[in-house]
């Protein structure tokens, strides 16, 4: 077998082709930075840390990781995120 | 100077460890191993081991706890047994497909149900295949040799694969055995100190640690896991010889070989029923029956090449199984010894016996037994397979 890094097991820095779960989304949460109020309930809610802080204290949604399960637009109390199709994906 | 004691198998796993140095020891108390908890508890109190010692609430912290520590550069120590064993199974696995050289002592008890605690092969043997390197005991001074190799032998960089030093429940952990104690600055010396690089938790150099991984790539760490089992078999031998040039004790390495070279009927064996194997052994021989016996030290890696070289002249085999294989009738260590020998080029005899479940003997004379069906099949008559040594029968 020809192998693709040098590392023993799942653990390592470069080449360790990291999965970005992020690819498996149909629906994708977009956040509307007027209507957010910085609550930051959406940044405790999500199950894969996708939510970051701004230093400003104000939110962004890093799509590597999210799968858009949804739980973040179903937390806004203002609504501020909606969730869209992946259509150019599917 | 090696200091000559009196101990039994669980603190001759504890002293073993103790030697070696860990930096992070973490255990839950299950029966026959709890002394061996208490032990170490102790050492640390003491002053006599200076190490982390987490008393978790149950065995998959336990293991949780060793396997962070690995993560983290430290060398390691834990104990279990039986239904302990079981609840650690989830990182358990992960511990050796994450590579982390954890030693672990398990004391071998039976599985339930039915209720038991007493002494069988079976926690360890149906784990056989979860990627740790697993050795078996014969005595207290092999335990307490073993765990103090083990380190050498996980932490090795060809290896870097957790061990476990398996010992038969009360046979071994609550019988009191003369035991040589190596000096504590030699040990230290053998063993080296350990240092993580392959993983290593570290604030400077951040890894990614378990990733999700697609197929393809999980199929190359399982093929380089594999190739690791492989190069242990030339590791351990070279760690055993390295150890018997610096303490005098030598164990033969995957197998040991008594009075096979010629034997035409050999025995199988694995742990502490092999001292009555040997003993049968010698009995036959004086009545002029050209017996042997090959006892299994590591069971992972198999040893395949020395097991088919050992018994390339038997006339007939005989694996005696402390264990069972659901599906196969027969015992554990009999199908793995029958896999070893496909395509050896002749067929004998081949007899799967279990004995010694929940605890009972398996007496010399059972074993002369086995020698004497051994050699009524050679000659031909048919035998029953598997053979059930049941105590009362003999």
């Amino acid at each position: 077998m020809k192998f693709r890094n040098d590392y023993a097991g799942p653990i390592g820095v470069e080449g360790i082709h990291v999965l970005n779960t992020g690819d498996w989304r149909i629906n994708r949460p977009l956040l509307d930075d007027e209507t957010c109020m910085k609550c930051g309930i959406c940044f405790l809610y999500c199950p894969v840390n996708s939510i970051r802080r701004r230093e400003d204290g104000s939110y962004f949604i890093c799509y590597d990781y999210c799968k858009g399960c949804g739980i973040c637009a179903h937390e806004c109390k203002k609504k501020a995120i909606t969730m869209v199709p992946e259509e150019e994906k599917y | 100077m090696q200091i000559v004691d009196v101990m039994n198998g669980n603190m001759a796993a504890a002293v073993g460890a103790a030697l070696a140095k860990p930096e992070v020891v973490a255990a839950y108390p299950i029966t026959p191993q709890t002394p061996v908890v208490e032990y170490l508890t102790d050492f640390v109190v003491n002053g006599k081991l200076d190490a982390a010692m987490s008393e978790v609430e149950s065995e998959l912290s336990a293991m949780s706890i060793v396997s962070g520590a690995s993560l983290a550069g430290c060398r390691t120590f834990t104990a279990t047994a039986s239904q302990g064993l079981a609840l650690m199974y989830e990182p358990y696995f992960r511990a050796s497909t994450l590579r982390l050289p954890i030693v672990m002592a398990i004391v071998n008890r039976e599985m339930i149900s039915p209720q038991s605690v007493w002494g069988g092969q079976q926690d360890a043997m149906s784990v056989r295949d979860a990627g740790w390197l697993q050795v078996y005991a014969e005595d207290n001074q092999e335990i307490l040799d073993l765990t103090i190799q083990a380190f050498r032998v996980a932490e090795d960089k060809r290896v870097l694969l957790p061990v476990n030093v398996c010992f038969d429940g009360f046979y071994l952990s609550h019988m009191t055995e003369r035991v040589l104690i190596p000096e504590e600055d030699e040990v230290t010396k053998f063993v080296g100190k350990y240092k993580g690089e392959h993983i290593l938790l570290d604030p400077e150099r951040p890894m990614a640690v378990d990733p999700l991984t697609n197929g393809e790539l999980l199929m190359e760490y399982r093929c380089k896991h594999l190739l690791a089992q492989q190069a242990a078999l030339e590791v351990l031998e070279a760690v055993d010889k390295e150890y018997g040039e610096r303490f005098g004790r030598s164990y033969g390495g995957a197998v040991e070989e008594y009075r096979s070279d010629d034997a035409d009927y050999i025995l199988i064996t694995c742990g502490s029923i092999s001292g009555a194997a040997k003993d049968a052994v010698d009995l036959k021989r004086a009545e002029g029956v050209k017996a042997g016996l090959v006892r299994i030290r590591w069971v992972r890696p198999f040893p395949q090449q020395r097991i088919r070289k050992a018994l390339a002249g038997a006339k007939a085999i005989a694996v005696v199984d402390k264990s069972v294989s659901f599906g196969w009738n027969s015992g554990i260590l009999s199908q793995e010894v029958r896999g070893a020998l496909y395509d050896q080029g002749k067929a004998v005899p081949f007899l799967s016996v279990i004995g010694g479940l929940g605890g009972e003997d398996v007496s010399v004379s059972m074993m002369q037994d086995v020698i004497g069906r051994m050699v009524r099949a050679a000659a031909g008559e048919s035998f029953e397979s598997p053979l059930w040594l049941m105590p009362s029968e003999y």
